[in-house]
């Protein structure tokens, strides 16, 4: 579904990846975890273009990201991504949120947008407030309602960049349980997160990275169970972590 | 001995007052309307266009900036029509007062208001535009659809600013003898001997129309955006 080989970006001088290679299936739940500034975001944001690259290869469905060009919105159109700090369209209510880019970019009609819309909107469980604008809506109901924006363009593999970090504590499990779901149905997901209990739960595989490495990609009971067989950054990491 | 005030001028001479401040509100409305469609334009050729272009764009609109806007108006009523003059050969070609402050207002209005269409644009998070690339849209359609929208409710109070200013600078308008508002008085305050009346009233008209768009702003500052995060 996704692969990227030898991927490697520079800011001027300094080299936020390096030589990143790895796969992801279809079906696949892949968390991606690290230190900040260890440049897992700019990792998935290169996924659909958002982030350039200057070495390497991000091949998508078949598609081959870097040379795309005027053919990226297409390939973005059936990525869908979700923002650490949800960028819903504030002049939009949640309902013109969810149909806009349907209507404007895939081309469905009005009707068939905002059915598809009111459905994704039910199942994060925010069919009530699909008259309403961000700002009336709590950091995780904004977020749940990202979600389903982003669902309703059919895509064929999610991103997820840090859903949860900009959320109050108590409202972190709404927004982990939608994900939980997307999993469980068999979504192909590619989740920059710190929840490392969402990661025990659902992924199948589990990237750490560190000063633009990819460090360890291995299998989540790995990377959780075998501690000893990992490098002393991902142990000194998850002793971080996993100790509160 | 006092000065005995004598505002009969103006009862009298209303059509005429009426008739000038038509032209004003012409010249202002033209180049606000005008004003704010090249300036959007100009705005993201600067942020988003080619370097060559982003920079002819920025070179247009410090040059505009700098010049006085009176000396923009002379350009474009004196020398205009010389130019023009010895590239066609037809020696009668004349610009006329109306088309030149149009030229001139245009011209001039689009780079100021480039500049704070280009602020309002920045005022909006990166990562709203971001989102929009991410959901499949063009550039155009993120600017038109997302960004745009929100740019310009935030920047409405700067914009208001700007007609305002833009309402006073159409005064200079007299200096190619255009019969706007302020001419119209002046004109009849001289042929009248009443100019000191006609002044106070000129700036008190001009005091109330620059008071109706500051309050403008006022209300919807304190309105604010209700549907902002």
């Amino acid at each position: 579904m996704i692969a990227i080989n030898n991927v490697s970006k520079w800011f001027g001088d300094f080299r936020v990846l390096a030589d990143c290679t790895t796969r992801i299936d279809k079906g696949e739940v892949v968390v991606v975890c690290g230190p900040s500034g260890s440049g897992k975001s700019t990792l998935i944001k290169t996924v659909n273009a958002l982030e350039p690259f200057q070495q390497g290869e991000i091949i998508v469905d078949g598609v081959s990201v870097g040379g795309l060009g005027r053919g990226l919105p297409k390939l973005r159109a059936r990525v869908g991504m979700v923002f650490q700090h949800f960028e819903l369209f504030p002049h939009l209510t949640v309902t013109e949120n969810l149909t806009l880019a349907q209507v404007r970019v895939l081309g469905r009609g009005k009707a068939e947008a905002l059915a598809k819309g009111l459905r994704y909107l039910e199942r994060v469980g925010l069919a009530v407030q699909k008259d309403k604008y961000p700002a009336q809506l709590s950091g995780g109901q904004q977020q749940r309602v990202a979600i389903a924006r982003a669902l309703a363009m059919d895509p064929i593999v999610m991103l997820f960049d840090e859903p949860t970090s900009a959320l109050d504590p108590e409202m972190v499990g709404e927004v982990l349980d939608v994900m939980v779901g997307l999993a469980n149905d068999g979504m192909t997901m590619m989740c920059v997160t710190h929840e490392m209990g969402f990661a025990r739960k659902v992924s199948h595989r589990v990237i750490f990275m560190d000063e633009g490495r990819i460090v360890e990609d291995c299998g989540k009971d790995a990377f959780f169970g075998d501690i000893d067989a990992r490098s002393p950054r991902a142990r000194e990491f998850l002793s971080k972590i996993l100790n509160h | 001995m006092t000065y005995n005030f004598d505002w009969s001028s103006i009862a009298r001479a209303w059509p005429y007052l009426l008739d000038g401040m038509g032209t004003t509100l012409f010249l202002v409305a033209v180049a606000m309307v005008l004003g704010v469609t090249f300036g959007t334009v100009l705005a993201i050729l600067r942020l988003f266009g080619p370097r060559s272009v982003a920079m002819l764009a920025a070179g247009y609109v410090n040059f505009f900036r700098s010049i006085p806007l009176i000396l923009t108006i002379f350009w474009f009523f004196f020398l205009v029509p010389l130019v023009v003059r010895a590239i066609t050969g037809n020696p009668y070609f004349a610009v006329g007062p109306v088309y030149a402050a149009i030229a001139a207002f245009v011209l001039a209005e689009s780079a100021y208001y480039c500049e704070i269409i280009r602020a309002g644009i920045g005022s909006v998070r990166a990562g709203q535009f971001q989102a929009a690339r991410a959901l499949g849209m063009t550039t155009a359609q993120a600017l038109l659809y997302v960004v745009l929208p929100q740019a310009f409710r935030n920047m409405t109070p700067a914009l208001i600013n700007q007609t305002v200013a833009l309402l006073k600078d159409t005064s200079l308008v007299y200096v190619i003898s255009l019969n706007d508002f302020l001419g119209a008085a002046a004109k009849i305050g001289q042929r009248d001997g009443r100019q000191v009346e006609m002044f106070l009233f000129a700036a008190a008209v001009y005091l109330a129309l620059c008071s109706l768009g500051t309050m403008g702003v006022h209300l919807l500052q304190r309105r604010g955006a209700p549907s902002r995060r």
